[in-house]
């Protein structure tokens, strides 16, 4: 065999090892996805969705930790988006150039590569023991919300960039004001993007574990949560406690509880990449 | 008008320096509650004792046990997710089809956006007992199948960010190696990844920095038992599983006990606060080469 012979049968060989690699990780993700499906979905029933968790496998259901993810959802985002929103219009918008601006990309750089569980450790000092909220929903939300506000910013000002700068000149031509040009004619213009990174992150919050364990939320709650000043449990850290226990019985809940977590996770990651999808191909510059 | 400009463009400041004093206030509280800590215990002894049980009678505070748990499953990640990664990641930017790329990346994605405690499971239910079939003598926690998944978790991270990379390249590096008769596996090996290096350090450096800061696989698979060994088939504890048992359990606030978590807490946040500016100063670097 001649040495070119030989070289390409190299690049032919590493073809095959390119896609091999490219398909491990999703023929892992679907074996892991079989799996859960044959153990839980048998205990997948309205019971195990309506019941309170209990000492016996068979009678406990996942009610006060799926009531619990559903609060920290709707709390995290009046409290992230708002703020989230409004600094990312901040960076792109008014403080572009000062050094003011650029310390606080380097910062929200930074804080995007923190570890979740030290924003446990600051929700705990902060929140549940100086504001004196303990291992509420209010106390969780708030943690959760300064851990996925990097997120919010980043893609808020990503969105904000795709808007072209004709809009904004002849938003200025007509006597506009600069709030007024973001009012009615960027944040219209960015929506979509901005709606698409908001879905991406809360869906991120609602599959933590670590900073809620680190806050004091529980593992088992006998209630459904009514107000934000509530004990609570979440999805993941129902599962946790779930896993973490030697019996067989408790590990098929999990492996239901995961089914549901799941579905909740992809439906938004679903929906936020089909309003990407279409964003991007209505508004075309 | 003016004044109403005015108003709105401060509230809107107010939002972005939010920011600032979430890292003020991490650093802040690590340090006031490390300070606490290492009152009642010396520093020398934290870094050298090889012991770690300040929930026992006989109490040790000696951090390495925790930090050779979390290199230890983090180089295991690392030894997994960088060879896929970065082989996917030159397959896309060199050998797939345009259209198999656009469907591929965001498949990939799903990997990153499943919750991390459905990781552990996976870990812990699977992985396991699979390789247990292989390896008699090893422990239901382990260090290596934490590792192992936590390389699934972070390998779509390392193949994106370096598929970037890649294709930042300028285009007639590739075009000048094609016209030497190079196939493409000469191309990608000896014109496009040292070309594209720093950009595929960057990738591996923020892929060690999540591995090291990743908690629930590790609480869940590897163990709660912090140990000094490189054997990947025991028991062990990383730095965050610390966190998680001590905040879980029934420790009390303000105790010497419950302050290890913020002393364990600082050890870590330096560890990824490193590894986080390296790569940003390394990213910025790079960006100035080709821009």
């Amino acid at each position: 065999m001649s040495n070119a012979d030989w070289n390409r049968l190299k690049d032919n060989v590493f073809k095959y090892v390119g896609i091999a690699c490219t398909f491990v990780g999703l023929l892992m993700l679907a074996i892991f996805l079989i799996d859960i499906l044959i153990k839980g979905v048998g205990r997948l029933d309205w019971q195990f969705l309506s019941s309170l968790p209990s000492r016996m496998a068979s009678k406990a259901g996942i009610l006060p930790a799926l009531a619990g993810t559903m609060w920290i959802m709707v709390v995290t985002a009046v409290i992230a988006i708002p703020l989230g929103v409004s600094a990312g219009i901040y960076l792109e918008e008014y403080g572009k150039k000062s050094r003011f601006a650029s310390i606080l990309e380097i910062n929200i750089n930074n804080l995007a590569g923190v570890p979740s569980i030290i924003y446990g450790l600051l929700g705990v000092e902060i929140f549940s023991r100086v504001m004196g909220l303990g291992g509420s929903l209010l106390a969780g939300s708030l943690t959760l919300a300064l851990l996925i506000l990097p997120v919010i910013i980043v893609s808020t000002r990503e969105a904000i960039r795709a808007v072209p700068k004709t809009i904004r000149e002849g938003s200025f031509a007509l006597g506009a004001t600069k709030w007024q040009t973001i009012q009615h004619q960027i944040l219209p213009a960015s929506a979509g993007g901005i709606l698409t990174g908001v879905i991406l992150a809360l869906s991120r919050a609602i599959g933590e574990t670590a900073p809620l364990i680190v806050i004091g939320a529980l593992a088992y709650v006998a209630f459904v949560p009514t107000t934000p000043m509530d004990d609570f449990s979440v999805l993941p850290i129902q599962i946790f406690n779930w896993v973490s226990r030697p019996q067989k019985e408790f590990h098929v809940n999990a492996a239901a509880a995961i089914i549901v977590l799941l579905v909740v996770t992809f439906l938004m990651n679903g929906i936020a990449v089909y309003l990407r999808n279409r964003w991007q191909k209505k508004v075309k510059w | 008008m003016k004044l109403k400009e005015k108003i709105i463009e401060s509230l809107l400041f107010l939002s972005a320096a939010v920011t600032i004093l979430t890292t003020v206030g991490i650093i802040w509280i690590l340090g006031v509650q490390a300070v606490k800590f290492f009152k009642e215990v010396s520093f020398i002894d934290f870094i050298t004792d090889t012991q770690w049980t300040p929930l026992f009678t006989e109490k040790h505070f000696g951090i390495l046990p925790l930090v050779s748990g979390t290199l230890l499953t983090t180089f295991i990640a690392v030894m997994v997710a960088l060879p896929i990664g970065l082989i996917v990641a030159i397959y896309l930017n060199e050998y797939a089809h345009k259209s198999f790329r656009k469907t591929i990346k965001p498949l990939l994605e799903i990997l990153a956006a499943v919750p991390t405690v459905v990781y552990g499971y996976f870990a812990l239910m699977v992985v396991t007992p699979f390789l247990q079939k292989f390896i008699p003598d090893m422990s239901a926690f382990n260090a290596l199948s934490a590792g192992i998944v936590m390389g699934i978790m972070i390998m779509p991270l390392i193949s994106s960010l370096s598929e970037d990379a890649l294709y930042a390249v300028p285009r007639s590096l590739k075009e000048a190696s094609y016209g030497m008769g190079s196939t493409r596996l000469q191309t990608s090996f000896k014109v496009m990844l040292p070309a594209a290096s720093s950009g595929i350090i960057v990738s591996v450096i923020l892929a060690i920095s999540r591995a090291v800061g990743e908690t629930m696989i590790v609480a869940i698979a590897a163990g709660q038992q912090p140990r000094l060994t490189a054997n990947p088939l025991v028991p062990i504890e990383t730095i965050t599983t610390y966190i998680v048992q001590v905040s879980s359990g029934d420790v009390a606030h303000g105790t010497i006990e419950y302050n290890t978590i913020f002393a364990a807490g600082i050890t870590l946040f330096v560890f990824t606060f490193l590894l986080n500016n390296i790569s940003y100063w390394l990213k910025k670097r790079y960006q100035e080469k080709y821009e």
